[in-house]
């Protein structure tokens, strides 16, 4: 290159991983569609096990790159909190969807074909105050414990921070699991109709980001042990406790929405 | 002004560390190598997809069925050709090729801010384009439109895997789209040179952040659709059957959340590229620049809360009907604020007629043509008549489908010499706006009365009452057509025998940043950033 660079910006080094992972989503979309309409779903399971490899890989530059001490400089620690931040308004956006599609069936001046109660004739929907009052109160804590581990890592205090990270992701565990029992237990099935349909999905595609983020969280525990993160630089784990924070409150709309005010004109 | 820029002024043999081919173009890190490979993915699909019309344009020449017996195919190749021009065509060329080109060179960066993910958004780009040619030749094809509205697309009727193809091929270019609005806000947010304020900066950067923030927010709203819609297909949701308690008109309300600001997205870089090359050839600065840049970001604000205007007839109460006919009159204000400051900064200036300047003047009369029958369609209660016939084919291909390819075509004149380093034959750039200029007009002005007597859309075949003015069309397609081919010829000659292209072949009135690196532009620029304190607004 032409000797010293004078600006703060990363110029990263060419890199295969877009290109493998842009050819795997290619290959894994086709095997998905083969897999709906009829095949074998291994061939779209292994592509997407070397798909999370990639992502492994790739993320392992980054964290690389994160830890030389001369990449990530506060101005490019400055652009990943903003695209981190991005990433998430997009992913409001796309649970934005599901609650249309909820409200769509549930409100009868939005749509005419609305059922005219709600939850529809002959569905049970599962009690509030219950598994769904107590996954509330899981998220809110494992909010607080995500940020009691914040301030350890900001403070140095990696130990409390680790421990701080640990208790979040058994929250994250606990709730799933949670979840998953909800699932097994609820008296209505996936395809029985648009209550089923907005209920699984938009707390399906919720469970699936408690997922990621729990995943997350325990990838910044093992780098917190490690040594990763000091007081300023903890951009990985700054994510992941953000990404946290969008997961909990979606859950709180999904609470309110769904299993609460959804819930209001059934008499158990 | 830039001491870094001048200071490699002839010299760029030191910046030119070119990795090997493979690492080159497959794995690149560079906005500039990135922006030309999806200039060449724009212009493959556009043969594509231009292709399937000027095949739609041969059926339809006369009265009659003349080539395609199949009706389902017709409605594959209509399907395919929409996909294809928007995902495929102006969203790659203008905001992956021109956007990654240039707003990093416009701002003074060194780069995009995310190099690599910069490279996932072309190459899953690749991936949908892929997993949409694959869907015409599955079962019966996608003959759903590109609007994709159920039950046409419910397994009912398109039961073959052609549609779930079509679905993931939009997953994927929406994907590749969300990384790259990101990659651009993050880029004009936090790599401006030093003293680059954001109301300095040119106005095709101001469209590129504008366009990149309704990326951001309407493409998940589709992804969230699509997904329902795939759900429907294979796993028995019933987000869009009546008979599960779902709702068609859903999935309308949906879709075209998403796709109204999905047109300006495909509009507001043409804004911005039309900006600076009326400027540039006025001499001038632009007129009312600070009105210029607020009026995108209105119209990107006011586009999110109009898309019900697509779906007058469905049956939608009245007061609903008065709202977004109000809302979407409201439209044309900040985009008579765009045409009247373009004519503002012509005014007196000293214009300089070359192609891009011709393009910029082409682009101006066929928008504002199709943004009047735009406020036309604009009114609930005329648009019942108008609805679903070739007067609504006629005004969106007026203002965003030829309006975008007109901004394309001056943005390539008015960049290759930057980007390749050749200059492009002046005659025959002209020649080639010329043959283009009458063979749009020809192909869709017509358009209009075929479909003020009636003539509906995507049907194959109509009465004979409507052979003059479809005749006529598709003489206009043919002319396109050689507009077509002769830019190809241009752009051949440009590479093989072009002459070497200067620095600023433009003059004072180029004063962009970009024309203060060589060209062709070397491989790392910027590694100095340029001081822009005390410089005038997008100088």
């Amino acid at each position: 290159m032409s000797g010293a660079k004078s600006h703060p910006y990363h110029i990263v080094n060419p890199s295969p991983w877009p290109f493998v992972s842009s050819a795997l989503a290619f290959a894994m979309a086709i095997f998905a569609i083969m897999y709906m309409h009829g095949s074998s779903i291994a061939p779209m399971t292994v592509v997407f096990v070397a798909l999370v490899i990639t992502a492994a890989l790739w993320w392992r530059d980054v964290v690389a790159e994160g830890r030389n001490g001369h990449d990530h400089t506060e101005a490019v620690r400055h652009g990943l909190r903003m695209g981190m931040l991005l990433f998430i308004v997009s992913e409001v956006m796309f649970f934005f969807a599901f609650f249309w599609a909820y409200f769509n069936a549930s409100i009868p001046a939005l749509s005419f074909v609305a059922s005219p109660t709600w939850p529809p004739e002959g569905i049970v929907p599962l009690e509030t105050w219950t598994l769904p009052f107590l996954n509330t109160l899981i998220l809110l804590t494992s909010g607080v414990t995500v940020t009691y581990a914040h301030h350890a890592i900001r403070l140095g205090d990696n130990k409390r921070g680790a421990t701080g990270i640990l208790l979040t992701v058994l929250l994250g565990v606990l709730f799933t699991a949670c979840q998953a029992y909800e699932y097994g237990h609820a008296s209505f099935g996936f395809k029985d109709g648009i209550y089923s349909s907005t209920f699984y999905l938009a707390t399906g595609f919720h469970g699936f980001h408690v997922i990621v983020g729990t995943i997350f969280l325990a990838v910044c525990y093992f780098r917190t042990i490690k040594g990763h993160f000091s007081p300023e630089g903890h951009i990985g784990f700054e994510a992941a406790a953000w990404y946290w924070h969008f997961v909990d409150v979606v859950w709180l709309f999904l609470f309110t929405a769904v299993y609460w005010w959804g819930s209001a004109g059934y008499v158990h | 002004m830039a001491n870094a820029a001048d200071a490699h002024h002839d010299d760029h043999g030191h910046d030119d560390h070119y990795p090997g081919f493979f690492s080159r173009w497959f794995c690149s890190t560079n906005h500039k190598d990135i922006g030309t490979v999806y200039l060449y993915l724009s212009m493959f699909a556009a043969i594509v997809g231009g292709g399937m019309s000027w095949y739609i344009r041969l059926e339809l020449a006369e009265p009659g069925i003349q080539h395609i017996d199949d009706f389902q195919f017709y409605n594959v190749l209509l399907t395919a050709h929409g996909f294809l021009m928007v995902f495929f065509v102006v969203m790659p060329a203008m905001i992956g090729g021109f956007g990654n080109w240039f707003v990093p060179l416009m701002i003074g960066a060194p780069d995009m801010a995310f190099p690599r993910m910069n490279n996932i958004s072309l190459w899953l780009t690749f991936a949908g384009l892929g997993m949409l040619l694959i869907s015409a030749f599955v079962g019966s094809g996608v003959g759903t439109g590109w609007t994709v509205y159920p039950p046409l697309s419910s397994g009912i009727y398109h039961p073959s895997a052609a549609v779930d193809f079509g679905i993931l091929s939009l997953h994927l270019a929406g994907a590749a789209s969300i990384l790259g609005a990101i990659n651009f806000i993050v880029t004009i947010f936090n790599m401006r040179a030093p003293g680059m304020t954001m109301h300095k900066m040119p106005l095709f950067v101001w469209s590129i952040l504008v366009t990149a923030f309704l990326l951001l927010l309407a493409l998940p709203v589709l992804a969230g659709a699509l997904t329902m819609l795939l759900t429907d297909r294979n796993f028995g949701t019933h987000f869009f059957d009546p008979a599960g308690g779902g709702d068609p008109i859903l999935w309308q309300h949906l879709f075209w959340f998403f796709g109204h600001p999905e047109v300006y997205i495909i509009i507001l870089p043409a804004f911005g590229i039309i900006s600076q090359i009326v400027s540039t050839f006025s001499k001038k600065p632009v007129f009312g620049y600070l009105g210029m840049a607020y009026a995108m970001a209105a119209i990107g604000v006011v586009g999110f809360v109009v898309w019900a205007h697509h779906m007058y007839t469905v049956g939608l109460d009245v007061d609903t009907r008065a709202y977004f006919t109000a809302a979407t009159m409201v439209i044309a204000v900040p985009t008579g604020v765009k045409i009247f400051s373009w004519l503002a900064t012509m005014w007196g200036g000293s214009i300089d007629f070359k192609t891009p300047m011709l393009y910029a003047f082409g682009f101006i009369f066929l928008f504002v043509v199709g943004g009047v029958t735009g406020v036309t369609l604009a009114n609930s209660s005329a648009d019942l008549v108008f609805h679903d016939t070739y007067f609504v084919v006629a005004h969106f291909h007026y203002v965003m489908a030829i309006a975008a390819i007109f901004a394309m075509f001056g943005a390539w004149y008015y960049w290759i010499g930057k980007m390749s380093g050749k200059q492009y034959s002046e005659g025959l750039g002209k020649l080639q706006f010329w043959v283009f200029f009458v063979g749009v007009n020809l192909l869709f002005f017509p358009q209009h009365f075929a479909g003020l007597a009636g003539m509906p859309r995507r049907i194959p075949d109509y009465p004979d009452a409507y052979a003059g003015w479809n005749y006529i069309s598709s003489v206009g397609a043919l002319i396109t057509a050689i507009g077509t081919v002769l830019f190809f010829v241009i752009l051949f000659r440009t590479y093989a025998a072009g002459s070497k292209a200067e620095q600023n072949p433009w003059g004072e009135g180029a004063t962009t940043l970009e024309w203060h690196v060589p060209s062709p532009a070397p491989f790392h620029t910027f590694e100095d950033q340029p001081d822009m304190s005390g410089k005038a607004p997008a100088e």
